[in-house]
């Protein structure tokens, strides 16, 4: 029976696992973290139809039925090809496949980075991340003091879109989350006064477009303009300052609660990984394809595949999509090897 | 016999240079403004005069700036221009002890060997004088030597790249270069004929080229060494040689207190014709050793506009950082010139800023401006309040709610009408805040303090007045023991020639370690200059790793700047330093002061520091 790795326990690398094993391969997931969803677990309803985060979780681990397997709390470090078999080593432990998948996922853009948003620093800047644990949490964002909040602001494009952070791409998913937040604050905090902050509002997937309609709707208010800078007002509140650039006017005002819009920057340690394997990662530093058209998820190297948010920002549909492609292109690699 | 055709080229050549140089000093002197010619008048006799003799001699002739950076290139100038100067005042000399009188025509020193084959008439002196010419001729032809070698390897000498030079140089230039050999040539053959010479002329002229045909060459030679004078006698006003008779004006003018002003003036082009294309402005460029953006330096600037009028990618190509401005031999204020030009050819329209409204903040004996800077790094700010309240200060923050610029990015863009309506709010707003001093964490809006806003109180870098705090005991630190590279600012650094107070202040702290020479006034930029507009933000990341990987030294824990634009440009380009504000470091390790001083009874700071 031949071998898959795959790297990776998120929604891609569940998926792409599950169908491999239903193709009648064994299939090895590795996991870093204690648990298996990767990022969507931490999320508590998804866009754009805010269904919770854990249905979909949930469904995805359910397949770990022995094949495939899964091994937590166990990162790959060194990884090497010989005669087409690969040898992926983690704890001294010595795992052998004929084929490996990256779906290493990505990381939150670390906020701090963009200093001048007072992340860190002041009491109620906040990232989209922690809004989503506050929901799962409470069901409300609450300031640091306990209160929930009257008039927030949303940052969009942090880490996003920014070549001075050197994150020049679009994260993608930022503008729909912040749509969906903002609603989900109104509908938490009916008297909130909610302002996005936004460069272009990018909705080009199902729905997307309707979200953006209802939080019109529902009185939040949009404004076209990058936030220069935050600081801390008396009482914690924050003062931030911006543009409108539609009426090309400077903006200043005080809010409760900053939420910042982080986007997704590649996971540290793939670099090291996928240099491994003889892979460069692509000048945004996600890992390489080769052919964005037709095989979204061959690398340079045969036997070696990525799918997901490692080669760069996805939502979840497009995850899995990708973890199913991945799922083709290796069948196909192991009955021509 | 004391006249032949053969001196014409020379003696023409010369007549046309001295008419030149006279012509062009009484205009320079004469369009120079009332203000300028009068403190000239008043300072010509005094102590200014001598020491600009000296200066004339120490860098007119001997090169001193340029030995300092590389002996053999300093010695390359200083053979030609020292050893030229010695061989015309020694042929001056010696013609003049000749018995024959002490008036003679001006080429006559010059071809003294020609018209004089019996040299014993100058008796005891002879030996001497024809010893010394052989000397300094020999020096003079080692420089032509190093000259032309550094063409091919410039390395060697100091320079990783030379100036492209234009036609009208080149011409100069070959002419420059063929003169000592010819000479060498002219004299040698004479030497082989009649021993004229000494060690060096007589040793060629009777023993390496003894064989020639030296009687028919013997006018050819002469000839020739003539019309490479005249060539090079009249090519040099139109050339890079220019640097030489103008350099010498600029050296008086700028010690009677004649500087550039806010436009370009008359001193401007005496400026412009002062400098020679020497290209050591290349190599201390970082667009250049970074970038390889090497066609944009001063050299290059300064040539297109002493003809006419560089394009915009000459003007706009520079980050202001004064790094030329510090490595310039001559010392030409180019930054100045470029800032000035730039205000000619403004580059966008800085809209109005009328709708910026003065705030009301309490009165205070302390002033603090964060600068918009400031504002993009919150922790230093905080950092910096914390220390203020640690050590009791009576402080307004001036600029809290969002502040207004200092007006110097406008500025080095050329927007001054821009910066003037920035200038004046903040003027309002510090008249306002009652301080009897201002302390700003931006080297930026220090220097367009100190510098364009004639403010009544005295203006301190945060870390002047940290360190003024920390003298009066009235802030106390722990020493961490921890080693920090401190980088220097260029604004703070070449631009208020602040170098010595953050590192004593850090010292209270932390062990300061430095892995290289380009600290001080020869510190390197980070890259995040406001000066240029050009460039992307992977060349300012290239500019800023670069940077690090120059100065910061294996064992820092940190780096350490004081200025909040280095520390944001520094800390975004890479991820293996962390970068931190002097403040951010101090504010760790302060140990709470055991006696708080009342700030009510205390002057603010003592007000030997300030910067003028």
């Amino acid at each position: 029976m031949k071998k898959v790795a795959v790297i990776g326990g998120g929604v891609t690398g569940l998926e792409a696992a599950s169908q491999l094993a239903q193709m009648g391969y064994t299939v090895t997931v590795f996991e870093k973290n204690s648990a298996a969803g990767g990022h969507v677990s931490k999320w508590d309803r998804l866009f754009p139809n805010r269904r919770h985060s854990i249905e979909v979780v949930n469904e995805l681990k359910s397949y770990l039925n022995g094949n495939p397997a899964i091994y937590l709390s166990t990162a790959i470090n060194k990884v090497t090809k010989k005669d087409n078999r690969f040898q992926l080593e983690a704890y001294n432990q010595v795992f052998e496949a004929d084929a490996v998948l990256i779906a290493t996922g990505f990381e939150l853009f670390p906020a701090e980075r963009k200093e001048e948003y007072g992340y860190g620093i002041y009491d109620n800047v906040i990232t989209s991340a922690e809004l989503e644990g506050m929901f799962k949490e409470n069901g409300y964002p609450v300031k640091r003091n306990g209160d929930k909040p009257k008039r927030l602001a949303f940052i969009h494009c942090v880490g996003s879109r920014d070549e001075k952070v050197k994150r020049p791409y679009c994260s993608k998913v930022c503008c729909v989350t912040a749509v969906k937040q903002a609603i989900e604050v109104k509908e938490a905090i009916p008297e909130a006064e909610i302002f996005c902050l936004y460069m272009d509002l990018r909705m080009f997937g199902p729905g997307y477009e309707d979200l953006y309609k209802e939080a019109q709707q529902k009185g939040i208010n949009f404004i076209r303009g990058r936030l220069s800078e935050a600081s801390e007002l008396e009482g914690s509140r924050v003062l931030i300052k911006t543009e409108d650039t539609l009426s090309s006017k400077p903006l200043k005002m005080s809010v409760d609660m900053v939420v910042l819009m982080v986007g997704m920057s590649p996971a540290q340690g793939t670099d090291e990984l996928i240099a491994a394997l003889g892979l460069q990662p692509n000048k945004d530093g996600f890992v390489e394809i080769t052919d964005y058209h037709l095989n979204p998820v061959k690398t340079k190297v045969d036997g070696v595949f990525a799918a997901g948010a490692c080669t760069g920002p996805n939502n979840i549909t497009d995850s899995i999509n990708a973890a199913r492609s991945a799922a083709v292109e290796i069948h196909k690699y192991l009955n021509n090897k | 016999m004391r006249y032949h055709p053969f001196t014409l080229p020379f003696s023409i050549g010369l007549g046309f240079i001295m008419l030149y140089i006279i012509v062009m000093w009484t205009i320079w002197i004469v369009r120079l403004s009332r203000r300028e010619q009068k403190i000239v008048w008043k300072r010509l006799f005094s102590f200014r005069t001598i020491s600009a003799i000296w200066e004339s001699i120490r860098e007119g002739l001997l090169h001193r700036n340029i030995f300092k950076r590389n002996v053999l290139l300093g010695y390359m100038h200083m053979s030609l221009a020292f050893g030229w100067f010695m061989l015309i005042v020694l042929g001056n000399l010696e013609a003049r002890l000749y018995p024959h009188g002490v008036i003679n025509p001006p080429y006559y020193p010059i071809f003294f060997e020609f018209f004089r084959h019996d040299l014993t008439p100058l008796h005891e002196y002879e030996e001497i004088f024809t010893f010394l010419m052989d000397f300094f001729l020999l020096m003079v032809i080692s420089g032509v030597s190093l000259a032309f070698f550094k063409r091919f390897r410039s390395r060697t000498l100091g320079m990783k790249r030379t100036t492209r030079h234009i036609l009208i140089d080149r011409i100069a230039i070959t002419a420059l270069w063929f003169i000592f050999p010819l000479r060498l040539f002219a004299e040698s053959v004479t030497a082989g004929l009649y021993n004229t010479g000494h060690f060096f002329t007589n040793f060629i002229g009777q023993w390496v080229i003894y064989n020639l045909p030296l009687d028919y060459l013997y006018y050819p030679a002469w000839w020739a060494y003539s019309i490479a004078l005249g060539v090079f006698f009249i090519t040099m006003p139109f050339s890079r040689y220019m640097h030489i008779p103008a350099e010498i004006l600029l050296i008086f003018l700028r010690k009677y207190g004649v500087k550039e002003k806010e436009s370009h003036s008359t001193f401007t082009k005496i400026e412009l014709s002062a400098c020679s294309r020497c290209g050591i402005c290349i190599d201390a460029c970082q667009l250049s050793t970074s970038l390889n953006i090497s066609d944009t330096q001063p050299a290059y600037f300064i040539r297109d506009l002493r003809y006419s009028q560089p394009n915009e990618r000459l003007r706009e190509t520079c980050m202001m950082c004064m790094r030329c401005l510090e490595a310039c031999p001559v010392g030409i204020e180019i930054t100045r010139i470029r800032e000035n030009e730039r205000r000619e050819h403004p580059l966008f329209s800085a809209s109005s800023y009328g709708y910026i409204n003065g705030y009301k903040y309490p009165k205070a004996k302390v002033a603090y401006f964060a600068g918009c800077m400031g504002h993009l790094t919150p922790s230093v700010i905080k950092s910096t309040l914390a220390l203020f309240d640690a050590a009791n200060v009576d402080y307004t923050f001036i600029d809290k709610n969002g502040s207004i610029c200092c007006g110097r990015p406008l500025q080095m863009n050329g927007q001054v009408e821009a910066a003037k309506q920035l200038i004046d709010k903040n003027n309002h707003l510090i008249g306002e805040s009652g301080a009897e001093v201002l302390v700003t964490s931006c080297p930026i809006c220090a220097r367009e303090f100190a510098t364009s806003y004639h403010l009544a109180i005295p203006v301190l870098h945060h870390s002047q007045f940290l360190l003024e705090l920390t003298q009066q005991k009235r802030l106390n630190f722990n020493q961490s023991g921890l080693k920090v590279t401190y980088h220097d600012p260029c604004e703070l650094s070449r631009g208020l020639h602040i170098t010595s107070e953050p590192r004593e202040l850090l010292q209270h702290a932390v062990i300061l370690s430095n892995g290289s020479k380009e600290t001080e006034s020869k510190s390197l930029c980070c890259g995040g200059s406001l000066g240029i507009t050009n460039i992307s933000m992977a060349e300012r990341n290239k500019i800023a790793t670069d940077t690090l990987n120059e100065i910061v030294a294996e064992s820092s824990s940190y780096l350490a700047t004081a200025c909040p634009m280095c520390r944001k440009t520094f800390a975004n380009a890479q991820d293996k330093i962390k970068v931190l504000d002097i403040a951010e470091i101090l504010e760790k390790n302060l140990n709470f002061a055991p006696e708080k001083v009342s700030e009510k009874n205390q002057s603010p700071i003592k007000q030997q520091a300030v910067i003028s």
